[in-house]
């Protein structure tokens, strides 16, 4: 399905291309981002609190909370659609506060979260849930780059091409 | 008495599980290809999930990446012999699951079994010689927005809708709509909980049998597309694809009333050997 006249936006991004984006404007998502979900996300929180290193840089980031399915067949990745951010919300405002800019789930997010988006000018786009063959096809390319052990909930960075996504908290 | 092979048993659910992981229920695709909505999200959404179930068929790939902890209801006859059933639909799992994702985990420590096992089993002993097990996948996203009430039987029929409306109204836009709401009405706690999930076996676009019911699942579906949660929690009209009720008498002071909610990632099968 080709959407016709749709935005674009590359990643990473900054506060200056975030300030164009419009609630439920649909957005083709390019560049660089990077899986994380539950046990990552506890394991950033607690890096950042006692002044570790964080798996990739947070300053402008992208993060998709996804676990997918493993690759197999020659596939870059498995398939790969977006999990419920609001599990995600008890980390969210310490990572905005420490860089992060786009996340990209499903489902809504708290009071809290919403506030610290604005705050840190941020912007969370949703992901069509269930959708994890389609955007499986706009990956193309994934590289591993923390906690292994974490299986499908490891931290993967994807180079993703006209990724579907609708501007929700801006 | 019929002698029936574990093997064979083992075999058939593995195919089963992988087919159900591809394809969802096609019910699903179809009333998504016919959406009637004024609402441009709601229709680029539909259109969206459509493809999806297209590539995940043509591809042969799993059509969600979470491919669910692994539910099998199981019809046994008092006349029917499987020696190891169970054994054989764990390792069904463990084999179907190999390039599926492991989404099970110990729920204190978290660390994770590594095969989607174990998985979840429910037994009805019958008659005869059947042997018959269905498959349902079931994913987080739907089922954390599952919710327990207990009313009291002065809250009645009123109770039961509001219930089911606020569950949805709760928990609809993290669950993956468009939906299938199962609910499950009456025995004590576990029994209206299993009934839910069993209210998702039901195809789509059919009604409980008594009429008293049906008529409560056409007020609560029509109630639940009125919230306008729509496809992909992206506003619009088609929340919920089908209210199925289950029921079962429960005690003179209780009505317990169990929602299940199922994402459009309807993934289920049946096999009878």
């Amino acid at each position: 399905m080709k959407i016709e006249n749709c935005k674009k936006l590359f990643l990473p991004t900054d506060e200056a291309h975030i300030k164009d984006l419009k609630k439920d404007e649909v957005v083709l998502l390019s560049g660089t981002v990077y899986t994380a979900r539950d046990q990552a996300h506890k394991r950033m929180a607690a890096a950042i609190e006692s002044g570790n290193e964080l798996p990739f840089p947070l300053q402008n980031a992208a993060i998709y909370y996804c676990g997918p399915t493993p690759a197999f067949g020659g596939m870059v990745i498995g398939s790969c659609g977006p999990t419920t951010s609001t599990r995600m919300d008890s980390y969210t405002p310490l990572l905005l506060e420490h860089g992060l800019k786009v996340m990209i789930g499903k489902g809504v997010r708290s009071d809290v979260v919403a506030q610290a988006i604005k705050k840190y000018g941020g912007v969370y786009f949703s992901a069509i849930g269930g959708a994890a063959a389609l955007y499986q096809s706009t990956v193309k390319k994934c590289e591993l780059i923390a906690y292994p052990d974490l299986g499908c909930e490891a931290v993967y960075k994807l180079t993703v091409e006209d990724f579907p996504a609708v501007v929700t908290v801006v | 008495m019929k002698h029936i092979d574990a093997a064979i048993v083992q075999n058939e659910l593995s195919r089963l599980i992988t087919d159900c992981l591809i394809t969802p229920d096609k019910a699903v695709t179809t009333a998504l290809e016919n959406i009637k909505t004024e609402s441009y999200l709601e229709r680029t959404a539909a259109a969206l999930i459509v493809e999806n179930n297209k590539i995940a068929e043509s591809k042969r790939m799993y059509c969600c990446q979470d491919t669910g902890q692994a539910v099998f209801f199981v019809k046994l006859g008092d006349q029917t012999v499987c020696e190891g059933l169970e054994d054989a639909i764990h390792n069904a799992v463990k084999s179907a699951y190999k390039n599926a994702r492991k989404s099970v985990a110990d729920p204190i420590t978290r660390k994770n079994t590594g095969d989607n096992t174990p998985a979840i089993i429910e037994y009805f002993l019958t008659r005869g010689e059947e042997l018959e097990i269905t498959f349902l996948a079931k994913g987080a996203g739907s089922e954390n927005m599952s919710r327990l009430y207990m009313l009291t039987p002065a809250d009645g029929e009123k109770g039961i809708v509001d219930s089911v409306v606020d569950a949805v109204k709760r928990g609809g836009k993290n669950a993956c709509p468009p939906l299938v709401v199962g609910v499950g009405i009456g025995g004590v706690t576990e029994t209206a909980c299993m009934l839910s999930k069993r209210a998702l076996l039901r195809p789509v676009g059919t009604n409980n049998s008594r009429a008293d019911v049906a008529l409560l699942e056409k007020e609560i579906l029509a109630k639940v597309n009125e919230l306008n949660i729509g496809v992909a929690a992206l506003g619009g009209n088609l929340t919920a694809l089908a209210v199925n009720i289950e029921t079962a008498p429960t005690h003179i002071g209780m009505l317990p009333v169990a929602v299940n909610l199922q994402c459009h990632s309807l993934r289920h099968g049946s096999v009878k050997f």
